[in-house]
C-alpha cells in the first residue's frame, strides 16, 4: 500500500493521532475492514505535502474504540459512519448519532456484518 | 434572545439532493447547524460480495453520476495496481481527456446552480448552455452524456479518432470563448459579489485541519490537488493547483470557474501528447489480492478508495470516501454566525453531492 503504515494499539491511538496533528498532517479519512472473526481493522489516513501516512489499529468489535474526534473534529463523521456499518462503539465521540447517521432507527441489521441483528432504536 | 430551530431540507429549492440541517437561529443569525444524512443511502460498498471485480466498475461509476468517469478511473487503477497490470500510455491519456471533460461539465453545472441560488437566472442558463457542448462531446465519443463508462480493467473501451479529436478541439475553442465572456459577470458583478464576498468564510487553518477537499480547500488558499501526484497520465501534463485565498463563497466559486479553463487547457495538452498504442491490455493472472489505497481529484475534490482483495473474484472490502463527505465538517464551521438568508448559498458553495456521500 502506498505510504507509510504505522501499527498502533487501542492504548496508543489517540496519542499517535495527536502526534500526527502536531506534525502538521491533514486528516483524510479512515478505512475499515474485517481483520478476522470479531476483529475490525481501522486504517487512519493522513496527508502532508501529498505524502500518505496510515495508522493501523486492530480492535475487538465488542469493545469501545477511543474516539479521535476530540483531536480532529472531522473524524466525528467517519466514526459515526463506522458505528453504523459495523455496530462498534466509540468512546468520547463529540457528536454521536447513535447509529442513525445513515440508517433509520428501526433498522436491525448491521450493513457490513452478516447474520447479526440488533435492537431497533426507540 | 430566544433560540428558534429551523429545519433546512431535506427538500429545499437549492438542494438537488436531500440533506437535512437543523439550524439553531437567534434572530436572523445561525448559531449552530447539525446535519442529518441517510435519505439516499444505498449500501453500494457491500455489493463487492455479489459482484466480481470487473462488474464493480459499473457500480463505482454509479456512486455519483457527475463524477462517474473519475470513480471508474480510480477503481480501475486500484485493481490494476493489485494485479500488476501496466496500462498503455494511450489509455492513460484517454482517461485524462474524459476525466477533464467530466470536471468541466460538473463545474459548469455547479456554476449554473450557484447563479440560480442567488437569483441570477440568466447566468444560470448561460452556464448550462455551454455545458451542453461538453455533454455533446461525451455523447458523440462514448455514447452517453453523463455516465460515459469507458473504463475497463486494463485500459479503456473506446477510442478517439483524429476527426473526433479535431472536433473536440474546435468545440473547446468555442466553449472557452463563451466561458470567458461570463468571467467578468461571475467574478465582478455587483449582485454576485454582494451575495458571495465575505460569506461563509473558511480560513486556511480551518480548511486544513477539518480535512476539506477540492475547491473548498483551495478556495481557502491550500495548494492541494491530487492531480499533482501524477496519477494516470497527469504526470506528463503541465498543471498547477488553482487557489484563492479569501476562503469565502466567492473564492470557492472563482476556483471552480478557473478550473473549467484549466481543464480545457489540460484536454488540449492531452490531445497534443496522445500517443499511439493499444486501448487495453489483456487481464491475466489471479484475481486481485492485497490492499491498495488511492486518491484522485474529482470535480468536488479528493476522492479516496481503499480496496482489499483476497485472491478471489469478489473483493474483501471496498471503501470509498467522497469529497462531499470531507466537506461536511467544514460546512458546519462556515454556518455559525451567518445570516439565515445566506445558508442556501453557503451550502451550495461546497458543491454538495449527497448520493455519493452516502453511497
Amino acid at each position: 500500500m502506498q505510504g507509510k503504515v504505522i501499527d498502533v494499539t487501542i492504548d496508543t491511538i489517540v496519542g499517535e493521532v495527536m502526534n500526527m496533528k502536531n506534525d502538521g498532517q491533514r486528516f483524510v479519512t479512515f478505512s475499515t475492514y474485517q481483520e478476522a472473526e470479531g476483529k475490525l481493522g481501522i486504517l487512519y489516513h493522513f496527508d502532508k505535502d501529498l505524502e500518505d501516512t496510515h495508522l493501523r489499529l486492530v480492535v475487538d468489535m465488542d469493545k469501545p474504540i477511543p474516539s479521535v474526534s476530540g483531536v480532529y473534529f472531522a473524524a466525528m463523521l467517519v466514526e459515526n459512519e463506522i458505528r453504523d456499518q459495523w455496530d462498534v462503539k466509540f468512546d468520547g465521540l463529540v457528536l454521536d448519532f447513535n447509529r442513525t447517521l445513515f440508517l433509520d432507527p428501526e433498522v436491525t441489521q448491521v450493513p457490513l456484518v452478516s447474520n447479526v441483528k440488533i435492537q431497533p432504536k426507540k | 434572545m430566544a433560540i428558534t430551530v429551523i429545519p433546512f431540507g431535506p427538500q429545499h429549492p437549492v438542494l438537488p439532493e436531500p440533506i437535512h440541517l437543523t439550524l439553531k437561529v437567534e434572530d436572523e443569525i445561525v448559531k449552530e447547524a447539525i446535519p442529518a444524512l441517510g435519505y439516499v443511502h444505498r449500501g453500494l460498498e457491500r455489493l463487492v460480495e455479489i459482484r466480481d471485480y470487473h462488474q464493480m466498475i459499473t457500480v463505482c461509476e454509479r456512486v455519483c453520476g457527475i463524477c462517474s468517469m473519475i470513480h471508474g478511473t480510480c477503481y480501475s487503477q486500484c485493481i490494476e495496481e493489485l494485479m500488476d497490470i501496466e496500462v498503455t500510455d494511450r489509455a492513460k491519456m484517454l482517461r485524462v481527456i474524459w476525466s477533464e471533460l467530466h470536471r468541466m461539465h460538473s463545474h459548469l453545472l455547479w456554476l449554473g446552480l450557484f447563479a440560480d441560488a442567488f437569483g441570477f437566472e440568466a447566468l444560470f442558463m448561460q452556464f448550462w448552455k455551454v455545458r451542453e457542448r461538453i455533454m455533446d462531446i461525451n455523447e458523440a465519443t462514448a455514447g452517453s452524456r453523463v455516465i460515459v463508462s469507458v473504463n475497463i480493467i486494463g485500459g479503456v473501451r473506446a477510442d478517439l479518432s483524429p476527426e473526433q479529436l479535431r472536433w473536440i478541439l474546435s468545440e473547446l475553442d468555442i466553449a472557452e470563448k463563451e466561458i470567458k465572456d461570463m468571467q467578468n459577470t461571475i467574478m465582478n458583478d455587483y449582485t454576485v459579489k454582494t451575495r458571495t464576498c465575505g460569506i461563509g468564510v473558511l480560513s486556511y487553518d480551518q480548511a486544513y485541519e477539518l480535512g476539506a477537499a477540492g475547491p473548498t480547500l483551495r478556495g481557502s488558499g491550500v495548494a492541494s490537488d491530487m492531480r499533482m501526484n501524477g496519477y494516470g497520465a497527469y504526470g506528463e501534463l503541465d498543471i498547477e493547483p488553482i487557489i484563492e485565498t479569501a476562503g469565502d463563497c466567492w473564492a470557492r466559486c472563482t476556483v471552480r470557474f478557473r478550473e473549467v479553463l484549466q481543464s480545457i487547457d489540460l484536454v488540449r495538452q492531452a490531445i497534443s501528447k496522445l500517443p499511439e498504442g493499444e486501448l487495453a491490455v489483456k487481464v491475466k493472472g489471479n484475481p486481485p489480492e492485497g490492499e491498495v489505497y488511492a486518491r484522485v481529484e474529482q470535480p468536488r475534490g479528493e476522492c479516496v478508495y481503499y480496496i482489499k482483495g483476497n485472491g478471489t473474484k469478489n473483493l474483501d472490502r471496498l471503501r470509498i470516501r467522497t469529497p462531499t463527505f470531507a466537506n461536511i465538517p467544514p460546512l458546519l464551521t462556515m454556518l455559525p454566525e451567518c445570516e439565515l438568508a445566506d445558508v442556501p448559498v453557503i451550502v451550495l458553495s461546497i458543491d454538495p453531492c449527497i448520493s455519493c456521500t452516502e453511497r
